[in-house]
């Protein structure tokens, strides 16, 4: 089963499809990289994956269960382009919340083991407005991996990443990676994106020009994709 | 020396639909305490709204001659005006909390139903509501030369179901504007037309209340609609809120 089926998907702002007849697939363990100038539609298309709205036409499956399933959204983590952290909450206290909305077992214990992990356990409970962008940036990162999601949806994770952030989320992925997880981007970082990715699906106005496999000439020359499927 | 270590085992659920219910009002209170906390470290929204009572008050009191028994016995209505005007400051900041850092989309991303981060989020501002209003009754009593204690325990029921009807409608409302840039005009014009039937049986019911009078047989139909009002427009909000939120 893949983890990520678009089948057909349309998504309309009034009139105006953002979204054009979109069919991905992404199987279990691999990295999709959704790549396309602004206003193609990559931040769409991973909202609507995430379920955050819905599709005007088409369906969305993750693990074959639609994204507002309750099943289905235990599986997915996600990083928008805000940290989706309360200020007026203590690292600690915003981590356990999130573990108490999942439904961990332990949710404080979790909160622990993942402030260690982005290295932020001595800052635990010093509330978020006092951090620093870095420490807010790794503090989102735990967030998004606090409940051990099988698909991460990543929307421009490495855009205004401060280096200890890229550091810290580029080792997360790969160790997610390899504990078999499925990781789809978007991202205009071509060339930190392509050296992750295991399939790069290229969007141009809404519709998919290219979908398959990142080859090594890809990676060698990241304006490859664009060059041969894109508009120029 | 021989430690005891205890473990303390939640108890199991009965079956699924048991633990769905659990799950349900588990995370509502979830979410009611982060909002909670989240308010009273910042106190935005409940110093505000208790500003804006105190002054609604004291403007309404020299409008109204505290003396005359007329003014006196529609205070209670009054009352309720103030009470409307000052929660939507308090029901504007439920969903538009949410806005800065993106945590709507952590909310809705998590396996929380939308009915349950209503409920949390409407007890929430019921417990804010409600602690307005009652540290506003003093000052109410002051400026207005009531003694509004007579009929206390009426009192505090008219209260917890007018409230009730406020913080339902105004909710459901907040997270409808809460992605409108002119949300603090379109919440009230959206809330109060669809809160006048229980505006109109709280303040009914509260204008005797005040004067001291107990509610008489007649005025229980007030009490029936404010009632049914909250009750229709709790299961209307539960089942509406997923379309809301996600579309």
């Amino acid at each position: 089963m893949n983890a990520l089926a678009v089948e057909g998907v349309w998504k309309f702002y009034g009139d105006y499809p953002a979204l054009r007849d979109i069919r991905l697939e992404a199987p279990a363990g691999a990295c999709l990289a959704l790549i396309g100038r602004n206003g193609a539609g990559k931040t769409t298309l991973l909202r609507t994956v995430a379920g955050f709205s819905r599709p005007g036409r088409g369906k969305v499956l993750i693990f074959g269960k639609e994204p507002r399933e309750t099943e289905a959204r235990r599986q997915i983590g996600f990083i928008g382009h805000g940290i989706s952290v309360y200020d007026e909450l203590s690292a600690l206290e915003n981590l356990t919340l999130f573990g108490r909305l999942y439904g961990l077992p332990d949710p404080r214990a979790r909160a622990l083991e993942w402030l260690e992990r982005t290295g932020l356990e001595r800052v635990r409970d010093g509330l978020v407005r006092e951090f620093s962008r870095g420490m807010r940036q790794r503090l989102a990162v735990a967030r998004a991996f606090l409940h051990e999601p099988s698909v991460l949806l990543l929307d421009e994770p490495f855009t205004a990443l401060v280096d200890r952030a890229i550091a810290v989320l580029q080792t997360l992925l790969r160790q997610a990676l390899a504990a078999g997880k499925t990781v789809i981007m978007s991202t205009h970082q071509l060339r930190e994106a392509l050296e992750l990715s295991s399939h790069v699906a290229l969007l141009v106005r809404g519709k998919v020009a290219y979908h398959g496999p990142c080859t090594p000439e890809m990676v060698a020359d990241p304006g490859l994709v664009y060059a041969t499927y894109g508009e120029g | 020396m021989a430690q005891t270590i205890t473990t303390i085992k939640p108890k199991e659920p009965a079956t699924q639909a048991d633990h769905r219910r659990y799950s349900f009002f588990r995370m509502a209170l979830v979410v009611m305490l982060k909002d909670l906390r989240a308010e009273l470290r910042t106190k935005e929204a409940i110093n505000g709204s208790f500003g804006f009572a105190v002054v609604i008050l004291l403007l309404f009191s020299f409008a109204f001659d505290p003396d005359v028994d007329t003014n006196k016995a529609l205070s209670g209505g009054l009352l309720w005006l103030v009470f409307a005007f000052a929660g939507t400051l308090i029901l504007n900041r439920s969903f538009a909390r949410e806005l800065p850092n993106d945590c709507l989309d952590a909310l809705i991303a998590a396996p929380v139903s939308g009915a349950a981060l209503f409920l949390g989020k409407a007890l929430a501002n019921y417990v804010l509501l409600l602690a307005v209003e009652l540290v506003s009754l003093p000052v109410f009593g002051i400026f207005y030369n009531v003694h509004w204690t007579h009929q206390l325990s009426a009192l505090l029921l008219v209260l917890a179901l007018g409230t009730w009807a406020l913080t339902v409608i105004g909710t459901v409302f907040s997270a409808l504007t809460v992605n409108i840039k002119l949300r603090e005009v379109m919440l009230p014009m959206l809330t109060y037309p669809i809160l006048a039937p229980a505006l109109m049986a709280a303040m009914q019911l509260t204008m005797p209340l005040i004067a001291g009078n107990a509610i008489a047989p007649e005025m229980m139909r007030w009490l029936k609609l404010l009632i049914g009002f909250d009750v229709m427009y709790t299961a209307i909000s539960l089942f509406l809120v997923e379309t809301v939120l996600v579309g």
